[in-house]
């Protein structure tokens, strides 16, 4: 099958994603610099907030989206061997994406919109911040329907035969980006846009953060299941192994589909506009999300044993020796599962209901979500990348040394530059602040801390410019490359699989059930109650 | 369908740590009362100096007759006010924060003291402090340019100290 079409989509998303990745990571390094406040002449906090908002905007939505759709395209055309369905309509999205994101890069550059990448009403952005963000995520639905739709064409033309596992999980990726996106999107349409542009006078603060909670923990899964992807589909075979079960796979992927969709709320345990009842429940169904990690830690590193034996490792540890660890994909998943493990248990603790409290919205959180979103998460994208783009550019990747010493300094960095966060998360640090002002006792141990993580963020931009500067070289060398993307098999071939674990038509039924009662009367109470709106504030 | 027995057991180990820590949350949320601070109360941020509750001189400490403390503030761009404040370490507090503008959030470092203030809504956390000392209260969510210079001051005394000194003002305020 001639896929030059597929992978010329694929590659044009993927420099959109890592183009944005690189301009954030410079941002990212002048930030660390900035607050630590050793440097006066860099000091400026208008600078500072419009660098943190469109680092934020950039790494949480533009590499986000647009890699997701570029990996989302070659997974269905290579592992179902089809086609990219109306290649116009899925172009016609990338260029909606991307006007989108030039469209609120404008506000954002010129401090028009240091409303951080949460933008939480009423701080107000300019107008055309809210409407760019729209068409990024407008865009990203063209990919939706393009995903289900091929995977529709699939099911039609083999029936009774269980879809390819990573086309399984990048359908289920696009239905939950669906429900994820339509709680920022009623949002963004209903309040923010009409009132940004005044047609409205007040909005209700409550509500929006309400309907963005809605959105704001599934968008982690949408933004994970391409790393989960490659770790259950890609990553076994490079190993040189097996998948150890494709159907707790699929199981894994149900769980995360269904369950992050309605559990956003422990993202307002400390608000006060919802009842502790419905944060108590919400608490209960976070505990659930935790069921589909655990299952592929254990089914991902059965699968690394089986691959580190099959090698001929030997004993209790021997075959974690036995791994290919010069391989790229490989070595980015044991770094990335390790990062997994420290950024989980923090995790652990943020969900837990009354222990929010010690940590909510300190530098903790800042230090969490670096570790686990960019760490596991942004690291499995550079294995991924490593992987996809001799095969997508046609030319053989650049130095594969060079990728290992960056995956490794990637992983090096960040845990410099998180460990301290979280400690100065324990030691009271308020999240996003510039600077220290504060005239206490308490900021002063502070001060190492923020040292040690301008060596991180250091190691970090180093680390990011490697990345591009490999895929660059790759791109343009002389040489030629061809190869496809192979996808690991299971030990046991899947055989009749039951419907439940091939089609999410059931899925979709009983999460809409889920949505009405988790967030069913939460959102309704505005209605029912009186609210007092609040006017609009600049930055 | 062909599911591995260790990966069997595996779920079920899985399903039990999920289950402890489940169990482990509702024991302390239904048995011990210990909650997230929720309170579902609108109040119509623009007219707080008219509100019987959060008019200027309602501000601050005030104890109630079972010897509870009610602490009512107000977050603004870019503090919280009153700016200082005496509590009384040991005691029962009940913080009631309203915001005049934005979004804020408040908390007090070591301690459980932790809140979101959304305008239009009154946050309230119910707390006790347990060392005497000066605490500061941080802004903790991006409010705009000044955030980071949004603090204030609390001074935590000893129940004893509290009463000595409300007995000498003879008043309720601290």
């Amino acid at each position: 099958m001639d896929n030059s079409v597929e992978k010329k989509l694929a590659l044009t998303h993927f420099w959109v994603a890592f183009g944005a990745f690189g301009l954030a990571a410079v941002m990212g390094l002048y930030q660390v610099i900035e607050r630590s406040g050793f440097f006066g002449f860099l000091e400026s906090r208008e600078v500072y907030y419009a660098s943190v908002s469109t680092h934020g905007v950039l790494m949480g939505f533009v590499l986000t989206t647009f890699f997701i759709m570029g990996f989302g395209y070659y997974v269905a055309t290579s592992s179902l061997k089809l086609p990219v369905w109306n290649k116009t309509f899925a172009w016609t999205g990338f260029g909606v994406a991307l006007a989108g994101v030039v469209m609120a890069a404008l506000p954002l550059l010129f401090g028009q919109a240091s409303v951080l990448f949460t933008f939480y009403p009423p701080l107000k952005a300019h107008p055309l911040f809210y409407i760019g963000a729209t068409l990024l995520v407008v865009g990203s639905w063209f990919w939706c329907v393009s995903m289900i739709v091929m995977y529709m064409q699939w099911k039609k033309a083999n029936p009774g035969v269980p879809v390819p596992l990573a086309m399984f999980a990048t359908t289920g990726n696009a239905i939950l980006w669906l429900w994820t996106s339509a709680g920022v999107a009623a949002e963004v349409l209903f309040q923010l846009i009409p009132w940004a542009l005044g047609w409205i006078d007040t909005i209700d603060a409550g509500l929006a953060r309400t309907l963005f909670a809605w959105t704001l923990h599934p968008i982690v899964y949408f933004w994970l299941i391409p790393s989960y992807t490659a770790f259950y589909c890609l990553v076994p075979k490079q190993a040189g192994g097996f998948l150890f079960s494709d159907e707790m796979a699929r199981a894994a992927f149900i769980l995360l589909v269904v369950f992050s969709l309605p559990i956003g709320f422990h993202h307002l345990y400390m608000d006060p506009e919802q009842g502790h009842g419905w944060k108590l429940l919400h608490a209960v169904g976070t505990f659930v999300v935790t069921l589909p990690t655990f299952i592929t830690g254990f089914t991902v590193i059965a699968s690394l044993e089986i691959a580190g034996r099959l090698n001929g490792g030997k004993g209790l540890f021997g075959w974690i020796a036995a791994l290919p660890w010069s391989n790229p994909l490989v070595l980015a998943l044991i770094l990335g599962l390790l990062m997994l493990i420290f950024g989980g248990f923090g995790g652990l603790i943020n969900a837990s209901y009354a222990m929010n409290a010690m940590v909510h919205n300190t530098a903790w959180i800042s230090g969490h979500f670096h570790l686990i979103f960019g760490g596991t998460t942004v690291i499995m994208y550079f294995g991924i990348a490593y992987y996809f783009w001799p095969v997508l550019s046609g030319k053989p990747l650049y130095c594969p040394s060079l990728a290992i010493a960056q995956l490794w300094s990637w992983f090096i960095g960040m845990i410099i530059m998180t460990t301290p966060w979280h400690i100065l998360g324990l030691l009271g640090q308020p999240r996003r602040i510039d600077s220290v002002h504060y005239n206490n006792l308490l900021t002063l141990s502070w001060e190492p801390y923020e040292v040690t993580m301008i060596f991180g963020g250091l190691i970090l931009l180093g680390s990011a410019g490697l990345l591009v500067y490999i895929l660059y070289k790759t791109q343009i060398s002389q040489e030629s490359y061809q190869g496809e993307i192979e996808y690991a098999e299971p030990i046991h071939a899947v055989k009749d699989l039951p419907n439940y674990l091939n089609s999410f038509g059931l899925w979709n039924a009983i999460i809409a059930v889920f949505m009405l009662i988790a967030f069913g009367y939460p959102i309704l109470q505005f209605f029912l109650m009186e609210t007092f709106g609040s006017g609009r504030w600049g930055v | 369908m062909h599911i591995d027995q260790l990966e069997k057991r595996w779920a079920g180990i899985a399903l039990g740590i999920a289950g402890f820590f489940v169990a482990v949350i509702l024991g302390s949320a239904l048995f011990h009362g210990i909650h997230a601070p929720s309170n579902v109360e609108t109040i119509d941020s623009a007219k707080l100096h008219l509100s019987e509750e959060f008019a200027e001189d309602k501000l601050g400490a005030s104890t109630n007759p079972d010897g509870s403390v009610t602490v009512r503030m107000v977050a603004g761009r870019y503090g919280f006010y009153p700016k200082t404040l005496t509590l009384p370490a040991e005691t029962k507090l009940t913080f009631r924060w309203v915001s005049l503008d934005v979004i804020h959030g408040v908390h007090i470092p070591m301690t459980n003291m932790s809140t979101m203030i959304v305008p239009g809504y009154v946050a309230q956390v119910q707390t006790e402090l347990h060392h005497a000392g000066d605490y500061p209260l941080l802004c903790n969510e991006y409010c705009g340019m000044g955030h980071a210079h949004m603090w204030s001051n609390i001074k935590v005394v000893s129940k004893a100290q509290w009463e000595a000194l409300n007995k000498q003002r003879g008043a309720n305020h601290g």
